[in-house]
C-alpha cells in the first residue's frame, strides 16, 4: 500500500476556481442497476458529498436515499486525538459515535465512491466494519479505488449519478483563505478539498472487504479501479 | 436576501433566539435561533440564511436557507437552499435541493396515497 499522508502540504497545487465537470461510464454502477427496477423500495446510503442528482434518482424511483458526506464528518477537529506514541490519529470511537449511526442490515446499497482513498487512515477500517453492519445480507458496496498510477495530487470527486452507467464527477475545488494564527501571523488555510491519503493494492482492497462475501473488480481507463462487494 | 414580504407572514429575526414548541396557523420566517419543535400544519416555514433551528418541523412547506437540526415532516415541499445545512431526516412529498446544500439524513418521498394510509 502507498501511503502519502506524510507528503508536505508545500507541494499542494490550487485547483481552478470553477468546479469541473467529468462524464465516466461505471462498470460497476451498471452492474448495480438492475436493483433499481425492483418494486420494493430499497434503502441507499450515499456517503459522498450531497447530491441534488442522486437524491433525485432514487426518490423518483421511490427509493429511500440517506446522504452522509464522511468526507466532511472526519474534518471535525474534535476527533483529533494523539496516540500511545504521541502520533495525532482521529478517533474513530467518537467518529462512529457521531456518524454511521444506522440500525443493523438497514442498507440494500451503499455507495462508497472514492471515500477511503481520501478517508483518514485511522478510520478507514472502523468505517468499513460499520459499514458491513449497516449493509443487509446480499446487500451491495461500490467503491472507487485509485491505482498505483495515481499521485497525492489527485483530485477528489462529488459523483453525481446521470443514467444506469453513467456518472458526472464534479470535481471538489480547494479553498484557500488567509487565517491569523495563535502568534498572530497570518497563514494561508486549506478549508476544502481532500488528499488522496493512499493507494491501495488488489490485495489491500481484499483484505479491507474480507468480511464480506464476494468482490469483483472493474478496471477502468481513468486509474481507478471499481469495487463492488456483496455482504 | 432579505425576508420575503406578506400580509400573513410572522417574521422571527436573527436576534431573537426561542426555545419551546412553536405553533401558528400563518407563514412563518425565521432568521434567528429556534430549540424545540415548530408545527404549522397548513403553512410554510423558511428558514432565514441567518437562521438556526434545533427543532423537529412540521408544515405544509419548508425552505431552509441556513442551519437546520431536527427532522422535517413537510405535507407539500421542501426546498434546500444552496446555503442550507440540514443534519435530520426529511419526509415530503416534493423536494429540491439545490446545488451546493449539504444534507445529512434521509430522505423520504411520499406520495399522497401513502400519507393518508400513515404509512
Amino acid at each position: 500500500m502507498k501511503l502519502f499522508r506524510g507528503s508536505s502540504g508545500g507541494t499542494q497545487t490550487e485547483t481552478p476556481q470553477s468546479a469541473q465537470k467529468l462524464t465516466r461510464r461505471s462498470s460497476g454502477l451498471g452492474e448495480l442497476s438492475r436493483l433499481w427496477d425492483s418494486e420494493t423500495p430499497l434503502c441507499v446510503l450515499d456517503l459522498g458529498s450531497t447530491s441534488p442528482a442522486n437524491i433525485r434518482f432514487f426518490t423518483e424511483r421511490s427509493h429511500r436515499i440517506y446522504s452522509e458526506d464522511l468526507l466532511v464528518a472526519s474534518t471535525d477537529p474534535a476527533l483529533v486525538s494523539k496516540d500511545e506514541e504521541g502520533k495525532v490519529v482521529l478517533d474513530s470511537r467518537k467518529f462512529l459515535a457521531d456518524n454511521l449511526q444506522y440500525p443493523a442490515a438497514h442498507f440494500d446499497v451503499v455507495l462508497c465512491w472514492n471515500l477511503p482513498d481520501y478517508l483518514d487512515e485511522s478510520l478507514v477500517r472502523p468505517v468499513m466494519g460499520r459499514l458491513w453492519s449497516v449493509l443487509k445480507p446480499q446487500g451491495m458496496l461500490l467503491a472507487f479505488f485509485h491505482t498505483k498510477d495515481a499521485g497525492p495530487d489527485s483530485p477528489c470527486f462529488r459523483f453525481h449519478i446521470v443514467g444506469k452507467d453513467m456518472l458526472e464527477m464534479q470535481r471538489i475545488v480547494m479553498k484557500r483563505e488567509a487565517r491569523r494564527g495563535p502568534t498572530g501571523a497570518v497563514h494561508t488555510a486549506i478549508t476544502e478539498g481532500f488528499r488522496l491519503q493512499r493507494v491501495f493494492n488488489n490485495r489491500h482492497i481484499e483484505t479491507l472487504f474480507r468480511d464480506f462475501a464476494s468482490i469483483k473488480f472493474f478496471l477502468a481507463r481513468d486509474n481507478v479501479r471499481e469495487v463492488l462487494v456483496v455482504r | 436576501m432579505s425576508a420575503p414580504v406578506s400580509a400573513n407572514l410572522a417574521q422571527i429575526g436573527k436576534s431573537v433566539v426561542i426555545k419551546g414548541e412553536l405553533s401558528g396557523s400563518e407563514d412563518l420566517y425565521v432568521d434567528g435561533q429556534v430549540e424545540g419543535s415548530i408545527a404549522l400544519k397548513d403553512h410554510s416555514l423558511t428558514v432565514g440564511p441567518n437562521g438556526k433551528i434545533k427543532a423537529s418541523v412540521e408544515a405544509k412547506g419548508i425552505v431552509v436557507q441556513g442551519k437546520l437540526e431536527g427532522n422535517l415532516q413537510a405535507s407539500d415541499r421542501v426546498d434546500l437552499r444552496k446555503s442550507a445545512v440540514v443534519a435530520g431526516d426529511i419526509v415530503t412529498q416534493r423536494i429540491s435541493i439545490e446545488e451546493g446544500a449539504y444534507l445529512k439524513g434521509k430522505v423520504d418521498i411520499q406520495g399522497k396515497s401513502e400519507k393518508a394510509a400513515g404509512k
